[in-house]
């Protein structure tokens, strides 16, 4: 007889209420994310322009020679733009396997098949994407606010500009939300995540194409909304209130993002099933 | 059996793909203990466990799970199921006690008793001794069984299994099958087994569920089924004016007359017939009987005179 019986038992522990499944996946997910070196590497990576950022602070609040670097709404409207690169590169090496690997793996039928909606399985692989892309956007743009605040050693910046706190959660929260459903809906298009990147990146590169081509050929900057990029741009000025370089109405702009939104759910409601049918 | 006393229960249940009815009203009841759900491919056998689970809508009908409407309840239907998809399903990048721990914690058990829990049912089905490996690398055979652990993890009331035993070597195959009976008669575990197999579903259900063309054709326990209402006859024959007639003329009688491998036949004499006139249908065919020895009914015999042979 062995010592400890291995075999099967009844579990009569606690289970946790219903609808905690998107926590779990979102944690799982981003513990995998964090097990990468390539991944870490990428993130201390997007984390240098903040360390610039913060001597320029720091310069332009200590050194006197140094004021023309002083610390505005365009500082903080650049660094986000800035970290554009950083968010286009995390949301291809986070976002393209995301849903496309489980549906290599038939992991939907697995997950489907516990206690939980569909809503909630895309609520938690889009909580993956976008709590990583806030750590390279929202919350270093946060931090250059708090070390404002630090270096000059009084709040006077902070009160002649209190927009810009939501500001900056505003365009880093509508950036983030936007790219992260995109780069879902795409995923769920695909079981392979190398082809979900290559097409993210040809969308992202070739909308931008086509609006220069466009704006070459008419000079209407009103076409920047078929290119996201664009579009991000001209709401990213409105928001932290700096004029505009673009004609596109900012409700213009509003109203592709929202409708890359809807579309994008729309494509990960019809695409995130248990059952794939054909017929 | 009503919705309350069964672990299972369809109500007139239509689910279509395209035009195609994939059931096509099914009325049924699955009882406690392990039932199976037998039929050919394409009988409907995995759209019903996948309508159960809630995967696919019925375009009519009602369905029960553990008492609860699938309908309304399909969450906490599945709390209380575990399900063994027929096809290769795994979560990638974690090695096998991560993979069943994550399901349990996804089915609401706390981190730790989820860990636990994984470390326990991997040993049960056989995996102990591999758990730390990606399963990605698992055999079909191992793949089978990870399947398994993750549908009982957070111990369900009821395990659907959709055709548990494909791909495995007959080793794994009986270790497999071993597993499922052990869950239904000793663990209190209810199953459901889907397979085109009878010999898996002779060896681990008691009653079964035929399945053909999308509509049940035959239920029960299988040792109810298996004694005939008549008798069963193994027959050689010898006819010089082909044989042809003959099995016409066991049909338009109401004998069901089964064609074997080689020139055996099974003919089934429904009662109060017997061999008398089984003998004179051959003579009035001018058929010499050869060979004629009452036979056992088998689940195969079960299943073939359900879904006509085909």
């Amino acid at each position: 007889m062995p010592i400890h019986d291995q075999g099967y038992r009844r579990y009569g522990g606690t289970r946790a209420p219903s609808g905690r499944a998107w926590s779990v996946i979102a944690r799982a997910g981003i513990r995998t994310m964090l097990a990468k070196r390539a991944f870490v590497a990428l993130l201390l990576f997007a984390w240098l322009p903040f360390l610039v950022r913060a001597v320029q602070i720091y310069a332009a609040t200590n050194l006197p020679q140094a004021q023309f670097l002083a610390a505005d709404a365009r500082l903080f409207r650049d660094f986000l733009e800035q970290q554009g690169v950083f968010l286009f590169f995390i949301t291809v090496y986070v976002g393209s396997g995301l849903i496309a690997n489980d549906r290599r793996a038939n992991a939907l039928q697995i997950y489907l098949s516990k206690p939980m909606t569909r809503f909630e399985y895309i609520v938690g692989k889009f909580a993956v994407l976008a709590i990583l892309l806030l750590f390279v956007t929202w919350v270093p743009a946060m931090l250059l606010l708090l070390v404002q605040i630090a270096f000059s050693g009084s709040f006077s910046f902070f009160v002649d500009n209190l927009f810009l706190f939501p500001a900056i959660t505003l365009f880093s929260f509508v950036e983030v939300a936007a790219v992260s459903l995109m780069m879902l809906a795409l995923s769920s298009l695909s079981r392979s995540s190398r082809y979900v990147g290559i097409l993210y990146a040809v969308l992202m590169f070739f909308s931008g194409a086509i609006y220069r081509m466009l704006y070459a050929v008419t000079g209407d900057s009103r076409l920047a909304f078929v290119s996201l990029p664009s579009t991000l741009e001209q709401l990213g000025d409105a928001i932290f209130r700096l004029p505009l370089t673009m004609d596109l109405p900012v409700s213009g702009a509003l109203l592709v993002i929202v409708l890359l939104m809807v579309g994008s759910s729309y494509v990960l409601r019809q695409r995130v099933r248990g059952v794939e049918v054909v017929t | 059996m009503d919705a309350q006393s069964s672990v299972a229960a369809l109500d007139d249940v239509t689910v279509i793909y395209g035009r195609q009815a994939a059931l096509n009203g099914v009325s049924v009841s699955f009882a406690q203990g392990a039932v199976g759900l037998l039929g050919p491919n394409g009988a409907g056998k995995s759209t019903m466990i996948k309508a159960l689970l809630g995967f696919v809508v019925p375009s009519r009908g009602r369905m029960h799970v553990l008492g609860d409407d699938v309908a309304t309840s399909s969450r906490e239907i599945r709390a209380r199921v575990g399900y063994m998809p027929e096809s290769d399903a795994h979560i990638p990048g974690l090695n096998a006690v991560s993979f069943v721990a994550y399901c349990g914690e996804l089915s609401g058990l706390p981190p730790a008793d989820a860990m636990q829990r994984a470390h326990e049912v991997l040993f049960y089905v056989g995996l102990g001794e591999a758990r730390y490996r990606n399963v990605e690398t698992y055999s079909t055979g191992m793949k089978q069984r990870i399947k398994l652990a993750q549908a009982l993890v957070h111990d369900p009331d009821l395990v659907l299994l959709d055709e548990p035993t494909n791909g495995m070597d007959p080793k794994g195959r009986e270790e497999m099958l071993a597993l499922i009976r052990d869950l239904a008669r000793n663990k209190g575990v209810n199953v459901i087994v889907s397979s085109h197999l009878l010999p898996d579903i002779e060896l681990t259900c008691d009653r079964i569920v035929v399945m053909d063309k999308g509509r049940v054709v035959t239920e029960g326990l299988i040792e109810g089924l298996k004694q005939p209402h008549g008798q069963l006859f193994e027959l050689r024959v010898k006819a010089p004016l082909g044989r042809e007639a003959f099995v016409a003329a066991l049909g338009a009688q109401g004998f069901d007359c089964q064609q074997g491998d080689d020139d055996v036949m099974k003919v089934f004499v429904p009662a109060p017939h017997g061999a008398r006139e089984l003998f004179a249908l051959a003579a009035s065919h001018q058929v010499q009987v050869r060979h004629l020895r009452p036979s056992v009914a088998t689940l195969e015999d079960v299943f073939a005179q359900a879904v006509g042979g085909d």
